[in-house]
């Protein structure tokens, strides 16, 4: 069985069905037992419930199956062929956002439940928020008492826009919806007929279907050493392997590593993990690396590529999110941070604001953060940190806080970006090595809006992602020339993959370090064409999600507008069009490592646009990105 | 060497967590101890840290709680792989604490589950050990479900189900002063047919009783007990020879059968994977004092 596994946070509280719909999932799939199903009847039956309250299987503590409450974060599973499910069930009450937060830190996916007769509520755009805030990479909206709406298409249409809407002002990469039904079962496993006008797939084949695989950041190589395996047995006395989980990129034997923070280099020897020798590891692969040179590594440590390192930085700004209901932040006191598989001593230096969850409102004036309360704060730390920004790695840019008096973990923190950097841009700085600490923006004396209003000009970059031979020059300078022959020209110039490999990118290969870094300058180049106020098409092949990924980031740090179009053609057609004759020559074997052949292409998950096949058509659709 | 791709199966992923957690507790705590019944769960939590420090040997004791009312096939099977793998094995033992008074037993055949906690309790604090790891899964119980992986015990052993730690990311937070300790459960995400799977594909040795085989057995109170010396066949009962396996493996005058044909792994997988009854409901006695019996035992101190 090669099934992958998932993890999905829901929340929400009882009246909006969300432990009939776990019920439901656990029963279809088979995962309730005979004896926990009497049990929980037995306790229905003792408390005079009407129903048997599918609730209680969730509901494991003596306080909570008395109170009807549920106090903590549950975990369930059930598995079908094709996947393993995690379920971190979180409740809706008081304690909501702390569980929430919890929940949500490891999850792939975040299962919300709106009510169809009451649509949208206050607690489910918290939940989108949380869920955003925490990046959970896919979200899905169940639309759930469809039958009490007489499974009105328009109800669901309605309540779709307004979430979608809201979505829109978050960081959602990808959004599904479902109309459900979970007391009568529609559309959760099979699609329901009830519902003939839903052409999506039901919820657990959604569920099934999600694809996950790309949601780790496989280029930005990290490696936080865990434990240091030297076995003092005559006949192994000269090993010495690091031991830890792969948080980022790709390690093979053979690459160059940088130690952080000797910044000692050697490369890797060779890599161990439990069921014997693998030629790469990936995240969350556990293994152990084994380097060529005897250089002094220890726990805390961090292995990485030399030309791709992360921020190193006493001091962060990060958003926090306070646990403990028996104090509050302080700024006068010392925590204990855990970061990776390092402690420090640190201090939280400012308060820049509280969060206000319901209201995306920043409170500038707030002093403290208590329980439940999320707000962005300056930190200091005793010795120096090996941070990514949690938008580029969610284990990287993660920590707690815990209070040595107590030892309580009383907060929980995600990486804006190191101080005195306008957020965002460490993302891009950690690309170059050394990495340039001392450098800082030059602002310009013109604001965008200025320089823009007086041009008469919108600056964007439109990002056209797909094989080699898909179209995407095609289109790109077929927008180009409808964009600047228009009545009131606008700007646009193309940025081709190909001639930037002739120049800007001339000393770049097809490795996948080097593709990483080739969209990394094209997406720069693009950011600084828009932000001038020219419409920068890029044409590139821009394979691995990540990297796109990260492009995207740079231009929403910078509040400019990005849109990533796919153009979706499929491989046979590209290769039947063969424009400059690489299939030819990669299926004849003189190239290894053509997208599509002979290394992967990742798909976007969300893409603002999919062209259609029609150049017309495609053009019309692109420039209706802009309008 | 593995396939060129970067996916991962759903028992890799489990293993990887698992192993991290055990390394985890290794470099930060100065005294771990891994609890071992010889049952199917401290086995595949040995195997694992077997992985985690190889070619190391595992860097830390196992500890097993006797109560002295063993399956024999399960002792044998415990003092084979201590031998084997060259392991430090601390015995913390029920009878011993009876015969020098400390525990008091009504009769020599009541159960030993709650008198269990008092010897476990006494062998962590005679060794001083600060981390002990359990092979719990939230699978198993409604209150193990609401459990942490690292979870924290005062000093007197005790759990305190509303006063969790939150735990997030891989972030695990093992501070604690002196005389506390931290229970950790490396295999918390794991379901039964997991561990199944995963044992059946590394060829993990398990003691026989695991697998179907002739015993003399009684059916008492909806169990299927076997007939020995721990459970005598009760007045009027009629014993019979059936073919029976054990899905969980505990006290011997609590721990029930199934009846199963399955004598290796692969039949077994297939019964677990249609079975209708948990581990527990079918086999343990112990579980079904009250709706809250597992709480108010782990409040205590249990496993």
């Amino acid at each position: 069985m090669a099934s992958e596994m998932l993890r999905i946070a829901t929340a929400g509280s009882v009246d909006d069905g969300k432990s009939t719909l776990i019920g439901r999932l656990l029963y279809e799939t088979k995962s309730i037992f005979e004896d926990q199903l009497e049990s929980i009847e037995r306790t229905s039956e003792k408390r005079g419930d009407e129903q048997t309250d599918l609730a209680l299987l969730t509901d494991g503590l003596r306080a909570e199956r008395e109170q009807g409450i549920t106090i903590d974060v549950a975990h369930r599973y059930f598995a079908t062929p094709k996947r393993k499910f995690v379920i971190a069930d979180t409740p809706g009450h008081i304690q909501y956002t702390r569980n929430m937060v919890t929940g949500a830190s490891n999850a792939n996916l975040a299962l919300l439940l709106v009510d169809a007769r009451k649509g949208v509520l206050e607690q489910t755009r918290r939940h989108a928020l949380l869920s955003s805030l925490l990046r959970v990479p896919h979200l899905v909206l169940c639309v759930n008492k469809m039958d009490l709406v007489d499974y009105d298409q328009g109800i669901y249409d309605e309540i779709r826009e307004e979430f979608t809407q809201f979505a829109a002002r978050l960081e959602i990469t990808d959004l599904g919806f479902v109309p459900i039904s979970a007391l009568e079962g529609d559309n959760v496993v099979t699609r329901s007929p009830n519902m003939p006008w839903f052409e999506g797939q039901p919820l657990l084949g959604h569920l099934e279907d999600v694809h996950i695989a790309s949601d780790r950041n496989l280029v930005d190589n990290r490696f936080p050493v865990q434990y240091v395996i030297r076995p003092q047995s005559a006949e192994q006395r000269d090993y010495r392997g690091f031991a830890g989980t792969v948080v980022g990129g790709i390690f093979k034997p053979g690459d160059e590593v940088m130690a952080l923070p000797s910044r000692r280099r050697s490369r890797i020897a060779g890599i161990d993990t439990p069921t014997g020798s693998v030629a790469q590891a990936f995240p969350p692969m556990a293994v152990t690396l084994l380097l060529e040179d005897e250089i002094d590594v220890s726990r805390g440590d961090m292995l990485c590529r030399p030309s791709n390192q992360p921020t190193a930085n006493q001091t962060f700004e990060a958003m926090l999110c306070w646990f403990d209901e028996t104090s509050s932040l302080r700024t006068d006191i010392p925590y204990q941070l855990k970061h990776t598989t390092k402690w420090v001593a640190a201090e939280v230096e400012a308060l820049r604001y509280q969060l206000d969850v319901d209201t995306l409102h920043r409170d500038l004036e707030a002093g403290t953060l208590e329980v439940n309360d999320i707000g962005r704060v300056a930190i200091h730390t005793s010795s120096p940190l090996f941070f990514d920004t949690y938008r580029l790695n969610r284990t990287t840019g993660s920590f707690i806080l815990v209070d040595p008096a107590t030892n309580l973990t009383v907060a929980a923190g995600m990486i804006i970006g190191a101080a005195g950097e306008p957020a965002g841009e460490t993302a891009a700085a950690v690309a170059e090595a050394p990495v340039a600490t001392n450098i800082t923006f030059h602002p310009s004396k013109l604001t965008r809006e200025e320089r823009w209003g007086a041009l008469g000009t919108r600056g964007a970059t439109i990002w056209l992602t797909g094989l080699s031979g898909s179209g995407k020059s095609t289109i790109a300078t077929a927008v180009e020339h409808t964009l600047i022959s228009a009545p009131v020209p606008q700007p646009a110039f193309v940025l081709d993959g190909d001639n930037l490999r002739h120049g800007l990118n001339a000393n770049l290969g097809f490795s996948d370090s080097d593709r990483a870094e080739n969209v990394r300058r094209v997406g720069e180049v693009a950011r600084i064409l828009a932000e001038a106020g020219t419409v920068s098409l890029v044409s590139l092949v821009s394979p691995f999600r990540a990297d796109r990924d990260r492009v995207r980031a740079i231009h929403e740090e910078a509040g400019i507008p990005f849109y990533e179009v796919f153009v979706d053609t499929p491989l046979e057609e590209c290769e039947r069009r063969d424009p400059k004759g690489l299939y030819a020559k990669a299926r004849a074997g003189e190239i290894t490592d053509l997208t599509g052949v002979g290394s992967p292409y990742e798909a976007p998950s969300a893409p603002d646009l999919v062209t259609d096949p029609d150049l017309e058509i495609a053009v019309r659709q692109v420039i209706g990105l802009l309008e | 060497m593995r396939a060129a791709g970067v996916e991962l199966s759903d028992l890799a992923t489990l293993e990887a967590e698992s192993i991290h957690i055990l390394r985890e507790v290794a470099a930060e705590f100065e005294h771990p101890v891994m609890l071992f019944s010889g049952g199917k769960d401290s086995v595949l939590m040995l195997h694992l840290a077997r992985k985690a420090f190889a070619p190391a040997p595992v860097p830390f004791p196992i500890m097993h709680v006797d109560t002295g009312h063993n399956f024999p096939e399960v002792i044998e099977f415990r003092d084979r792989v201590v031998a084997e793998h060259g392991l430090r094995l601390e015995v913390a033992s029920v009878q011993e604490r009876i015969d020098s008074g400390r525990i008091q037993v009504g009769h020599e055949l009541e159960s030993r589950n709650r008198h269990q906690t008092v010897a476990l309790l006494e062998g962590i604090q005679q060794n001083g050990f600060d981390a002990v790891f359990g092979g719990g899964r939230r699978d198993e119980e409604k209150a193990r479900a609401k459990e942490r992986v690292f979870s924290f015990r005062d000093r007197f052993g005790q759990w305190d189900p509303k006063n969790q730690r939150p735990e997030l990311w891989n972030l695990y937070n093992g501070r604690h002063k002196k005389g506390e300790h931290i229970r950790v459960f490396p295999i918390s995400d794991w379901t039964e047919l997991d561990v199944w799977r995963y044992l059946a594909q590394e060829e993990v040795d398990l003691p026989s009783i695991y697998f179907a085989h002739e015993r003399e057995v009684v059916e008492h109170e909806g169990l299927v007990m076997a007939v020995n010396e721990f459970f005598p066949l009760p007045d009027g009962a009629e014993a019979r020879i059936e073919m029976v396996r054990y899905r969980t493996v505990g006290d011997a005058t609590s721990t029930g059968a199934v009846r199963s044909t399955a004598t290796d792994y692969h039949s077994v997988i297939e019964e677990t994977a249609v079975a209708r009854v948990t581990e527990r409901g079918a086999t343990r006695g112990d579980d079904r004092f009250s709706e809250a019996a597992m709480e108010d035992r782990k409040k205590e101190g249990y496993f």
